[in-house]
């Protein structure tokens, strides 16, 4: 009789990760399979880790977590060709105890994450590629792996596996994502040293700055682009839905460069020198998007179950949400011994309940908002870059008739009714 | 700076297997239904090259990223995982 768990973790990302640590610290006997050389090697994100979540499954995990800076600059640039508005917040409180967020590296953070499960009893094996669930009268009841007599089994089996997850797929708990439900994303690390990135983005000993780009760095195509501070390097990337780069005919490599290359980013990133080239898909389909989350004897957690907030950068803090909302189901599950998807379902309204369900919600029709009505993206940022432009040059125009030609500006395109339209349209999408 | 994408994939460390976890199920397929050859287009690895007749497949340098799995508009690419702890092994973000 071959061992018997109870509970399979189907990748070892933070999602997988969390709920593996909760699990195992609650005292259920735990395999967590990664199909990476190490947890990590498979895995990208932009960098930012918020405190809140990991918290949640580490207390004080900065004491000892391989995170690069805490944050306590995050700008947002509005591009244009050859400009830019800017906005932020820059806070002294945010380089303290209990800090707000982390810039991280991934390859790097997953494997310590990984680390505490196992120390909280968790067995992980890595190269190990799960083929498919194995099914008995409508339940899943373990897993197959590529491994010779590769066949596990267990109460509960968890699909951590990502954006890419042809597990929950192939259980028919959702279809295909649809090329505007995902965005694909190139990015490169670049080497730097601490005191030249320091000058660049004015900061001071160990606290780090946070980037995100909008307008020309998508070249009108829905999507964002990024740049954030390490230690000693930075991380640059772009991303649009993977439909808007099928339309845009540039390639994301090529989009990338021109990132590193527009006049408004060049002079931070300059002289860096690339140490690695990363791309992924970003499960961004969002509330609509959110297949069936739980089974007989299966849960489907973090970006396998497209639990991504595109606007605010959540990823990595929705998916160890979801893994310690699914862990606490089963191990309500194991007290009253049912693993039946109506054991489960505890997993899913929590979901729904929690700031997962909400925000997803709030923004569900966000997405498809944007993408069909490029004007936010092509015609109001370069508009009010130009507005902007206009307003700082003292060139003896009395401000009044600078005003009302930067009104007449902005209403002349789509009409005064258009621009009533557009605002009450993106009112509505966000409230 | 790594300008080019040969300058970039040389950034990034992999372990091929020898068998492709890529494959092109009908190369008429792309010939006559997909005028744009999409996947040499968005791939961010460059792993689809249209040569002459047939689609050559570079899986080793193949991110893993699942966009020619969604992308590819006519359903013509098998798209599985490389064998465990084989494929990219990224070491940074
Ligand atoms: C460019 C980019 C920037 C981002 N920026 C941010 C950011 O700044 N902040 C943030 O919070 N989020 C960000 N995200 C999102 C974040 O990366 C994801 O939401 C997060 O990694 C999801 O975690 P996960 O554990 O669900 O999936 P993953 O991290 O993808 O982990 C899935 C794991 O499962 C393994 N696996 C898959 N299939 C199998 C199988 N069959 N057998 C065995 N193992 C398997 C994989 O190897 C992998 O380790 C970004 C994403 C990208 C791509
Ligand atoms: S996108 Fe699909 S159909 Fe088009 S060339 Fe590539 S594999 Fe062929
Ligand atoms: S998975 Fe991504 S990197 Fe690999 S071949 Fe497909 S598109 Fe290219």
């Amino acid at each position: 009789m071959p061992e018997k768990f109870d509970v399979i973790v189907v990748g070892a990302g933070p999602a997988g990760a969390a709920c593996a640590n909760v699990c195992a610290k609650n005292g259920l006997k735990v395999l967590l399979i990664e199909r990476g050389e190490y947890p990590g090697s498979k895995n990208v994100m932009g960098g930012i880790l918020y405190r809140k979540q990991t918290e949640d499954i580490v207390p004080e995990f900065w004491k000892e977590a391989p995170i690069e800076r805490p944050v306590v600059e995050q700008r947002f640039w509005f591009l244009e060709k050859e400009s830019m508005m800017s906005m932020g917040y820059k806070g002294k409180e945010w380089a303290q105890e209990p800090f707000n967020n982390f810039t991280v590296l991934r390859a790097q953070f997953d494997q310590w994450f990984a680390k505490k499960a196992v120390e909280q009893g968790a067995l992980l094996i890595n190269e190990t590629v799960v083929l498919e669930c194995i099914q008995e009268n409508g339940k899943v009841i373990g897993v197959r792996t590529d491994r010779p007599d590769g066949d596990i089994y267990a109460d509960v089996v968890v699909l951590a596996d990502g954006v890419n997850s042809l597990l929950a797929k192939s259980l028919g708990f959702h279809k295909e994502f649809k090329p505007d439900q995902v965005a694909l994303c190139a990015m490169e690390v670049l080497n730097m040293p601490k005191g030249k990135i320091n000058d660049r983005f004015g900061l001071e000993g160990n606290e780090g700055c946070s980037v995100e780009i909008f307008g020309d760095a998508t070249q009108g195509q829905l999507g964002t682009a990024f740049m954030y501070t390490n230690k000693d390097s930075i991380n640059i990337g772009v991303g649009t839905t993977l439909s808007g780069m099928i339309r845009s005919k540039v390639k994301p490599y090529e989009l990338l460069e021109y990132v590193k290359n527009h006049p408004m980013i060049r002079p931070y990133i300059h002289d860096g020198e690339p140490a690695e080239y990363l791309a992924h898909l970003i499960p961004e389909g969002g509330y609509y998007a959110i297949p069936k989350l739980t089974g007989n004897g299966v849960v489907v957690i973090g970006d396998a179950a497209q639990l991504v907030n595109a606007i605010h950068r959540e990823g990595s803090n929705m998916a160890m949400a979801s893994g310690k909302m699914a862990a606490e189901a089963i191990i309500q599950a194991k007290a009253n011994n049912d693993f039946s998807e109506k054991g489960l379902d505890s997993y899913r309204t929590s979901i729904f309940d929690s700031f997962i369900g909400k925000d997803l919600k709030k923004y569900k029709d966000l997405t498809h908002t944007f993408e069909s009505h490029p004007q936010y993206l092509n015609e109001y940022i370069p508009l009010m870059n130009r507005a902007a432009s206009q307003f700082f040059t003292i060139d003896g125009t009395p401000k009044r008739e600078k005003q009302a030609k930067i009104m007449q500006s902005f209403t002349a395109g789509r009409g005064k009714f258009g621009v009533a339209q557009d605002l009450y349209r993106a009112w509505k999408v966000m409230k | 700076m790594a300008k080019t994408i040969e300058e970039k994939q040389y950034l990034v460390r992999y372990k091929a297997d020898k068998k492709s976890h890529l494959t092109i199920l009908n190369h008429e397929v792309c010939a006559t239904k997909c005028e744009e050859l999409l996947c040499t287009r968005f791939c961010p690895g460059d792993v689809y090259k249209w040569e002459g007749d047939r689609m050559f497949v570079g899986y080793e340098g193949c991110h893993e990223c699942g966009s020619c799995r969604i992308g590819c508009p006519n359903d013509n690419i098998k798209w599985e995982y490389p064998k465990g702890g084989h494929g990219i092994v990224f070491r940074l973000a």
